[in-house]
């Protein structure tokens, strides 16, 4: 559903941000881009619904090219979640939810619909949430909003962006276990992106970890941690996983 | 009234022109420092220099609002630049990763949004309108102004105080309302 192939990306400076980096999710697999803050991983996941472009290197989503692509029908069709949620602060929780289906000219009875369903999904039911506003939320729950909007009009890719990096570690870990509930149930491909390797290995089907630029490894939880491929995934490993087998 | 007008015709150029200097950050510093020093010309100068420019000038309503927009533009532009450019970015992301167009963005989240700071502005302007607009009566544009000068003029304490009493509580009517609509949206 995404590939990434050779990419390189830079913003000026002397070294590129990415600089050949290649990985690919299938239809239905979550594969989890981990690395150190910085390391580039906000840039790779922007480049796939063009908010930013690449400089060289192929990206492509469904099988075609992005830069083919008009950016506003192919935003509409990825998913998209930020840290912060980004819920719009002037609309209710169900006018936030209802945002894709409406730029989508959906009939208002359908977006209801829809609404009401996915609230239902993320636990936090339209009767008693619907009308409130996002400031009237914890930050779990507005996280939970931004899930729920991201896949309001179905979308087959989903693009997460340290979705869960705000909340407290309570918080994170109860959204985790619901992220693999939503993951069995609606079958989507899922680009994750998180510093937390801990989180990746709980959330990713595959992992690939990204340094100066490249994926260092891509593979299961278990292939990592039974043959890192260099010295940068032996340590990074050894250092957010004390105790993981050497 | 004169203020009505100008703060109206203010308010559809400062409006636009604000969001236009978000797009285009570099002029947005010269604009808005140009804007300033236009708002420390003296009014009764501002209103001296108008009167020779063909079409706006002359004596009389015409070059009163026209003096007025001017300075009534600058809280209203500074305020639209200020209240988009406060916009939460990770609400800008979010609203152009959702796919939407650069013009939906702005009708439906940026304007929204800004709107209490863009009220904020419109409020100063009426404000400073209204006192300025009784100077206006110098280059005979009529209004409350009128009573103060002739109250001057002959040392009629009764007279300017029948000037400047009404435009005082008219300023203070259009602060409190406007005050209320803008706390009313945030
Ligand atoms: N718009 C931008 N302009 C210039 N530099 C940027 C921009 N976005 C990101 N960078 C730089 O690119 C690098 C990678 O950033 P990012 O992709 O956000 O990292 P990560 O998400 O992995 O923490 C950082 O050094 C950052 O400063
Ligand atoms: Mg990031």
């Amino acid at each position: 559903m995404i590939e990434f192939r050779d990419v390189r990306k830079s913003f000026g400076e002397a070294r590129p941000v990415l600089d050949g980096l290649s990985f690919s999710v299938a239809e239905g697999e979550t594969l989890a881009l981990v690395g150190p803050s910085g390391c580039g991983k906000t840039t790779a996941l922007k480049l796939v619904n063009r908010l930013l472009d690449h400089d060289s290197g192929e990206v492509r989503v469904f099988g075609r090219d992005v830069r083919g692509e008009d950016p506003i029908a192919l935003r509409r069709r990825l998913g998209y979640v930020i840290q912060e949620a980004g819920l719009f602060p002037h609309w209710s929780v169900k006018e936030n939810v209802e945002a894709v289906p409406r730029l989508l000219g959906w009939k208002q009875a359908e977006r209801h619909a829809r609404s009401e369903e996915l609230l239902a999904l993320v636990a936090l039911p339209a009767a008693e949430y619907g009308e409130r506003r996002p400031r009237q939320l914890s930050g779990g729950q507005r996280q939970r909003v931004g899930v729920a909007r991201a896949l309001a009009a179905d979308p087959p890719v989903l693009l997460m962006d340290e979705p869960f990096g705000a909340l407290d570690p309570i918080a994170r870990r109860s959204m985790q276990k619901e992220f693999l509930d939503w993951k069995r149930r609606l079958r989507k491909a899922v680009l994750l992106v998180t510093h937390d390797l801990r989180e990746a290995f709980r959330l990713g089907d595959r992992v690939a970890i990204l340094d100066r630029g490249k994926a260092r490894q891509t593979g299961t939880p278990r292939e990592i941690l039974a043959a890192p491929a260099d010295d940068f995934v032996r340590e990074f490993v050894s250092d957010e996983l004390p105790g993981a087998p050497p | 009234m004169l203020v009505v007008v100008s703060t109206a015709l203010a308010v559809g150029i400062g409006v636009p022109l604000g969001v236009a200097l978000t797009r285009r950050p570099r002029l947005a510093r010269p604009v808005l420092g140009f804007a300033n020093v236009v708002q420390t010309i003296p009014s009764l100068a501002l209103f001296g220099f108008l009167i020779p420019i063909p079409f706006i000038g002359g004596i009389g309503a015409r070059t009163a609002i026209a003096a007025l927009i001017v300075y009534a533009l600058l809280p209203i532009l500074r305020n639209t630049h200020a209240g988009i450019a406060s916009v939460d970015p990770a609400v800008i992301e979010s609203a152009t990763g959702l796919g939407m167009t650069k013009r939906q963005r702005l009708w439906l989240v940026e304007l929204p949004l800004a709107l209490p700071v863009v009220l904020a502005g419109v409020r100063i302007a009426t404000v400073v309108s209204i006192g300025l607009a009784t100077i206006a009566a110098a280059i005979g544009a009529g209004g409350l102004g009128v009573l103060i000068y002739r109250g001057v003029a002959i040392v009629d304490h009764r007279l300017i105080l029948a000037g400047a009493v009404p435009a005082a509580l008219l300023a203070l009517a259009a602060d409190a309302g406007l005050g209320f609509a803008e706390r009313r949206l945030r």
